[in-house]
């Protein structure tokens, strides 16, 4: 590991921080504290030819994170990508994360500045191979005009220029400054895959070395000098309003200094978390909980189930559905997903100074220009005069592509003098989440000769899109919600998916890892295996006989069945189950074994994942996030149900709302296969993968056909039959 | 209240409630970040710290309750011998993802290896039950701390 990454705050504070969205940068800038966001075409001399690359005299190399680092490896993903083309020299490398800019640092695919859908290098591959490239050709034109030779007989490697014929070298430090005046080529050529030398290698994680020694800075780690410390409370009930507020008990706690007191939610601010934690629990709060006090999930559940009724809006239809369900033996299964709450391990915060003119913000976000812009209206200042600066995230899950933390932390701190730190205890975080919707979906299929000749499949879910990116909720269909139902890989000859919206009452609804694949993994795997059983054929074997025009799902597949065992003899009451998955352009297969006890209790044994994501940027991480996928996607099925009663969560902590913990883990072995195809996503696909994977090995144990999570052990129970 | 803790070896002094958890006396007071608050009841470990040695749960102990004790945080666990060696290992085995739980998932497996130098998977559970990883990390913990065990670090 090289010592160049230092994501500690003693390396921000020496280095100069400037704009706060400084991450790990060991020459000082010039500009002052608190100053707006540098613009990108201040530079101090360095070459900074586009958004993403800055190289001064000395050859640093500085690269700015367009996507934000949740765990997810992407600032070395984004830095490997940009090093490859620019054939920077990696031990030089230093990263920023990139300031609030929806224009420089828009998501391609999403257009805003957001990081979430497993989009980062499927939207920035191209983007950034052209910036690394056209860089890399500008530094390689100042260095032939500076030896008068054809741009062409030069090579880069390692952040030189060589001239090989007359044995000249330079460095790109020493061309920084020449290679500003050159014009940025047209139509680049990128590199040939085969001369890669960064891309594909297994390199070691930049982001890491401050997170095993306490150094590394998340947004809830922010000091600013003079803050004082606060928490909250928003009414238990959905869109509740704060009534009464006795605070006198609540005055008399050493160490708080106030209370304050908004429309929906009540803050203590105190000389630490402590004094504003025990001032909030001293507090009096009567609160007009409003009309919602009385959704609870059963009425939600049978709202779900009426809606899911109805006809939805056609997302996409191939042959003759009606014919096809005509033309062999029909059935029908419906599938329930709960609500889920995200409980990153670092809670909801954000530390914010409010002042008349400016507003200045310390936070982790998947979102920075839109937390920047919500800012803005909730201090009621131009958006210019609102800074954010950007933090490592202890975890997103799409959590952080709201706002409503920031927001809620400005409008507390509008009400205090100088900056404070407003930290979300567990209990808030847990029951004013935006929460993974509760979807209902629902198949009809026909079987003739072994094979699915008819497939209806209707979605009925919250359309997360619709409010989240409106632009892209076009003809009442959710494009997230019907993710993975509309592109199975299985060649089904009259095939028609439909969407239903339906939002739940007053529950704040939003992505969740995985997103729509995995309501629709989820119900078209598991049916896929009852189908199996209904036509006969082993899981494997049934799912093989549709994929004759897709090797590398059919080529995943069948290695995750060899790998795993399957076939192989088990112990009673032990299972294995499959899924088959082309969530966020990668093609997925995922073998889980799994023992079902006497008393209905799970215990998983064994997971095996093969992945064909096309080229794999970096593999290892690949492999880290697909064992942790399967962790998240796995403690969902096993545990997570978000309920309702009296309009409130009724789950608060990690003591109800359960993780998968080390004693429960599987042993897991993850397969990435060599591929020349263009890059696919990783974030979330084991996330999608477990759980059905899992219900399916349940299946197989069992003969009961689960079909509502969380898995309910009552089901389960020896005697039990499908 | 005056108080007076040794942290990593230090003597600290500073004013806090008797009843104050040490979480929040070590990030709140004396500015040291590295110790995190994940639930505030001792359920996800995120805040674990060393007293005399042992892992503890700092959100739930109370600054009275370790007055005369030796302290050791994240920010110092590697320079006890069994703390650099898990630190390394968790490079070596590129264990972290976002990070938020492993200062608490390191100080385990320090605390863990510094009393059962070779621990077996049914040790591991044990000591590392109580640190929940949202992102999943486990199976490269428990490689991790066999790895360091192992001497290999």
């Amino acid at each position: 590991m090289n010592a160049h990454h230092n994501f500690s705050r003693r390396t921000l504070l020496t280095g100069g921080l400037a704009t706060g969205f400084l991450l790990a940068f060991h020459l000082p800038l010039r500009a002052a504290p608190n100053e707006p966001v540098q613009p990108p075409d201040v530079t101090d001399g360095k070459f900074a030819p586009n958004a993403f690359i800055r190289i001064d005299v000395s050859g640093a190399t500085t690269l700015v994170m367009p996507q934000v680092e949740m765990g997810q490896g992407i600032y070395t993903a984004v830095s490997m990508i940009l090093a490859e083309e620019l054939d920077a020299d990696w031990s030089k490398v230093q990263l920023l994360h990139a300031p609030a800019n929806e224009k420089l640092y828009g998501n391609p695919i999403f257009i805003i500045q957001a990081t979430g859908g497993s989009t980062s290098v499927r939207a920035f591959w191209k983007p950034l191979r052209v910036a690394g490239a056209s860089a890399r050709a500008m530094l390689v034109q100042a260095a032939a005009a500076q030896w008068q030779v054809d741009p062409a007989s030069c090579t880069t490697s390692k952040g030189q220029v060589t001239h090989k014929a007359s044995g000249r070298t330079l460095s790109y430090g020493a061309l920084a400054a020449a290679a500003s005046g050159q014009t940025p080529p047209k139509d680049v050529p990128l590199k040939d895959p085969k001369d890669f030398v960064y891309i594909g290698q297994p390199l070691k994680r930049l982001d890491t070395p401050d997170k095993v020694n306490g150094k590394a800075v998340y947004g809830i780690d922010a000091i600013v000098p003079g803050m004082k410390f606060a928490t909250l409370a928003q009414c238990p009930v959905f869109g509740g309003k704060v009534g009464k507020v006795d605070d006198r008990a609540a005055k008399k706690i050493p160490g708080v200094r106030q209370i304050v007191v908004l429309d929906d939610l009540v803050a203590v601010v105190g000389d630490h978390m402590w004094a504003a934690k025990k001032g909030l629990d001293a507090l009096d709060i009567e609160w007009n909980e409003g009309p919602n006090a009385k959704i609870n999930s059963k009425a939600v559940w049978d709202d779900l189930r009426a809606a899911s009724a109805k006809d939805g809006v056609v997302a996409k239809s191939t042959g003759d559905i009606g014919k096809g369900l005509a033309a062999g033996e029909k059935f029908e299964a419906s599938f329930e997903l709960p609500f889920l709450a995200h409980a990153t391990m670092e809670p909801l915060n954000a530390t914010v100074h409010c002042k008349p003119d400016s507003c200045e913000i310390w936070t982790g976000t998947q979102i920075m220009a839109r937390v920047q812009s919500e800012a803005a209206k909730a201090a009621g200042l131009p958006v210019e005069k609102v800074t954010v600066n950007q933090h490592l995230l202890g975890g997103g899950f799409g959590r952080k592509l709201e706002p409503d933390m920031v927001v809620a932390a400005v409008r507390i701190a509008k009400q205090v003098d100088g900056p404070v730190k407003v930290v979300w205890t567990r209990e808030e975080d847990i029951q004013h989440d935006v929460y993974r919707p509760v979807y209902r979906d629902t198949i009809a299929a026909s079987l003739s000769g072994g094979k699915i000749v008819g497939w209806k499949y209707k979605i009925a879910g919250a359309a997360i899109i619709a409010r989240w990116l409106p632009p892209a909720f076009q003809k009442g269909i959710d494009i997230d919600a019907i993710d993975s139902a509309t592109d199975v890989p299985y060649e089904i000859p009259n095939f028609h998916v439909e969407y239903v919206r339906a939002e739940p009452p007053a529950i704040p609804t939003g992505f969740w890892r995985g997103v729509g694949p995995n309501n629709n993994v989820f119900a078209a795997e598991c049916f896929m295996d009852e189908l199996a059983r209904k036509a006969g054929k082993d899981p494997v074997e049934f799912r093989r006989g549709m994929l004759a025009n897709q090797p590398r799902f059919l080529s995943v597949l069948n290695l995750a069945a060899e790998k795993a065992n399957w076939g192989q003899p088990l112990p009673a009451r032990v299972g294995r189950g499959v899924c088959l998955q082309p969530s966020f352009g990668s093609c997925m297969a995922t073998v889980v074994e799994a023992e079902v006890d006497e008393q209905g209790e799970i215990h998983l044994r064994r997971v095996t994942s093969v992945m064909d994501t096309g080229i794999a940027v970096n593999p290892d991480i690949i492999v880290a996030q697909i064992e942790g996928g399967l962790v998240f996607g796995l403690t969902a099925a096993l545990y997570g149900e978000i309920t309702i009663d009296k309009g409130r969560v009724q789950q608060s902590n990690f003591n109800d709302y359960r993780m998968l913990r080390i004693n429960q883990m599987p042993k897991i072995e993850v397969h990435v296969v060599k591929s020349g195809e263009a890059p696919g996503g990783i974030g979330e696909t084991g996330t999608t993968a477990g759980p059905p994977a899992l219900r399916n090995a349940i299946y197989a144990a069992t003969g009961v056909a689960l079909r509502r999570l969380p898995i309910d052990r009552k089901l389960l129970a020896a005697g039990k039959k499908a | 209240m005056a108080t007076t803790l040794t942290i990593n070896g230090e003597t600290k002094s500073f004013d806090a409630p008797p009843d104050m958890p040490l979480l929040w006396v070590l990030r709140d007071i004396l500015g040291m970040t590295g110790t995190k608050f994940g639930c505030g009841i001792a359920q996800c470990g995120a805040c674990t710290v060393h007293v005399d040695g042992k892992a503890v749960r700092s959100c739930v102990l109370s600054v009275s309750a370790v007055a005369n004790r030796a302290i050791t945080t994240i920010e110092h666990v590697g320079s006890t011998p069994a703390g650099a060696k898990v630190q390394k290992a968790w490079l070596d085995a590129e264990v972290v993802q976002c990070g938020y739980c492993q200062s608490g998932q390191i100080m385990s497996a320090a605390a863990l290896l510094a009393a059962t130098p070779n621990p077996d998977d049914s040790d591991i559970d044990a000591a590392m039950a109580g640190n929940i990883c949202r992102c999943g990390t486990y199976v490269r913990i428990r490689e991790a701390i066999k790895h360091a065990a192992n001497g290999q670090s």
